[in-house]
């Protein structure tokens, strides 16, 4: 692979030269020679304009151009930035010298004056300022979040009065993709956290010959923390990004312009129903990830453990309780609520360019995982606080 | 026969993103069964003038009325209600990717409506066949071809026999026997829907084949420059970037007044 930057250029080094030289106390005859390629080695208009300064008077320029070798985009940019500078400065320049279509570009290039305020200036920003304007953008970010998540409030409302407009295909297109599509990571994931999980435990167990309380470390583990998580996490890389990058395309395809138009509102149509799939799918989800964790844990413990499969089930049934892994459900569909939250919430949000989408599906992804991680802290802070 | 009565009032309105102020105090009305062109150089606030017409930009000042209804200080239900009235042809189409024609054009049905669904296929069908598209139900907007998909974007956007339909850039990136012929949809549309169009374009010969009545947006000035019927407007208009924009550049300044 070979990036524009490093491209070889296909000719040897080709050299362009100017010479000045005063032709009376006012005017100025710059004579160019040689190849004025764009690969070529070129003067620098800046040498040239030192030595315009340093006499003065000068007030017009012209050209000698009898010794010019070839020639394309490269004169032409030093030909205008001459000319602009010499504007600045109230010097004449002279075209008739040039080759005919030099000129003429140089002439086009003029044509038509810069609109006021067009440039886009990049100003360097002092350091409070930065700190300031990041604040500001983290309010702003903050007051997003807030107004979405009560627009969606507003929406589940309407969808209880059965005002809402959606389709029904996809809720069950959304049940169907965090479900039956999405057993096969969740199975391989939830039996290798089993798996691994099982191996700590059993290693450090074993060495005070309590080996049978790995079933306590597994069981407990992956019911109320592992499981819900993992099957967060695989939903916020699967479905949380497809959200935001199915939206945020049909934003820039103004297909969501196309909703509003007819009255429906965005939140309605295409949120609710994803979010409420995720919500419901979740708890679901996650009791098939919990059975697998717990199918690979007892497999590597009995493996590596002297314990009997039965003996190491009745253990994991007296260590996990109902409200264990009612816990852990309840975890699993708040975290379906954040990541659909995130997922929508970027697309909608999208701005209107490819690149606009892809950044929304990355921080959808990002913004879901941290979001994950921080409610789990929460809520096992809420269960420790009630004794669950 | 035209009944010549107001439809749409534009009133001092002005149009803003953050500070960047658009266009200011636009004035004018659109009368029932107009073709209303808004014409004016690239830049110039064409579409987002368009948008606060259509609902999805508030102004900064001013009103618009429909009927003599406000639309912008009116409660946010009565918007929704007047939308309803309301066929928007977006310049790319904006069909909605997922869904076949058939569901596209179904979907403005079965918000507004009660009709079981094999009716809204039939009504689905009509619209498609009225753009020349029958036969085409089952297809994605990926599957066909620009053209198409425009035709496709009108057949929605007429699906609700709406009392006023907008239409941005309809022309655009289409060749020209296409583009005629969409030209010849709409002015057949406004006849049998007796509808009032109003279109965003530059397009000289749609808007010379089409317009019965316009105004010209100038990005320089950031306000309306004329208004009034397309053909004088190019001959008698006393603004020259006026004339001078109908006539393709080459209005000379003579009877400039």
């Amino acid at each position: 692979m070979m990036s524009l930057d490093s491209r070889p250029t296909t000719s040897p080094q080709q050299t362009a030269e100017v010479t000045s030289a005063a032709v009376d106390e006012t005017s100025f005859l710059l004579t160019l020679r040689g190849e004025w390629l764009l690969e070529s080695e070129r003067p620098r208009v800046a040498d040239l304009l030192t030595e315009l300064d340093s006499i003065a008077g000068c007030e017009r320029i012209a050209f000698d151009t009898t010794k010019l070798g070839a020639w394309d985009s490269g004169l032409v940019t030093y030909l205008v930035e001459i000319e602009r500078e010499a504007r600045e400065r109230d010097i004449a320049v002279d075209h008739t010298g040039l080759p005919d279509g030099a000129r003429r570009l140089v002439e086009l290039a003029f044509a038509v004056p810069e609109r006021q305020g067009a440039r886009r200036e990049e100003r360097r920003q002092g350091l409070m300022s930065r700190i300031g304007n990041s604040t500001l953008e983290a309010v702003r970010a903050a007051q997003d979040w807030v107004r979405f998540v009560g627009e969606l409030t507003l929406s589940f409302g309407r969808l209880l009065r059965g005002k809402a407009t959606y389709e029904r295909s996809d809720f069950f297109a959304t049940v169907q993709e965090v479900s039956v599509e999405a057993l096969g990571i969740v199975s391989l994931v939830g039996f290798l956290v089993g798996v691994i999980l099982s191996f700590i435990g059993a290693v450090q167990f074993e060495s005070f010959g309590a080996g049978i309380y790995t079933a306590n470390l597994v069981g407990l583990g992956i019911v109320r923390e592992l499981g819900p998580i993992m099957a967060g996490i695989i939903m916020a890389g699967r479905t949380g990004a497809s959200f935001a990058a199915h939206i945020g395309t049909m934003k820039v395809n103004e297909e969501i312009d196309a909703l509003q138009t007819l009255g429906i509102d965005p939140i309605d149509y295409l949120v609710m129903p994803r979010a409420l799939a995720l919500m419901l799918m979740m708890p679901l989800i996650t009791l098939y990830a919990d059975l697998m964790g717990i199918i690979g844990g007892t497999v590597v413990s009995v493996a590596i453990l002297d314990i009997t499969p039965v003996l190491f089930v009745e253990q994991l049934r007296e260590a996990i309780g109902i409200g264990d892994v009612l816990g852990g459900l309840f975890m699993a569909s708040v975290f379906g609520v954040l990541v659909a939250l995130a997922g929508c919430q970027r697309g909608i949000e999208c701005g209107t360019s490819a690149q606009a989408v892809g950044e929304a599906t990355t921080s959808a992804v990002v913004t879901s995982i941290v979001a994950i991680v921080a409610s789990c802290s929460v809520l096992n802070f809420i269960y420790t606080a009630l004794d669950i | 026969m035209r009944s010549l009565q107001t439809h749409i009032t534009i009133r001092d309105l002005t149009l803003a993103y953050g500070d960047f102020v658009v266009q200011s105090d636009l004035d004018f009305t659109i009368d029932r069964g107009d073709v209303f062109i808004i014409m004016g150089g690239s830049g110039c606030g064409k579409s987002s003038l368009l948008k606060v017409l259509m609902g999805l930009k508030s102004p900064t000042r001013g009103d618009v009325l429909f009927n003599g209804q406000s639309f912008w200080q009116d409660p946010e239900a009565d918007r929704q209600a007047m939308l309803r009235k309301f066929g928007v042809l977006f310049q790319n189409g904006a069909l909605w990717s997922s869904k076949t024609l058939a569901e596209n054009v179904a979907l403005p049905l079965r918000v507004y409506t009660e009709l079981p669904p094999a009716e809204v296929r039939d009504v689905c069908s009509l619209k498609l066949a009225l753009v020349g598209l029958a036969g085409f139900e089952d297809y994605y907007p990926s599957e066909i071809s620009g053209g198409m998909r425009k035709r496709a974007a009108l057949a929605r956007a007429i699906a609700l026999d709406p009392e006023i339909l907008f239409f941005d850039e309809p022309s655009a990136g289409l060749d020209p026997i296409t583009s005629r012929r969409l030209d010849d949809l709409i002015l057949e549309l406004r006849d049998s829907l007796g509808a009032t169009i109003v279109i965003v374009t530059h397009e000289l010969a749609s808007i010379f084949a089409v317009g019965n009545n316009s105004v010209f947006l100038d990005p320089v000035t950031k306000t309306m420059l004329a208004t009034g019927p397309p053909q004088e407007l190019r001959d008698h208009s006393s603004n020259f970037a006026v004339r001078d924009f109908l006539q393709r550049g080459t209005a000379t300044q003579e009877n400039n007044v």
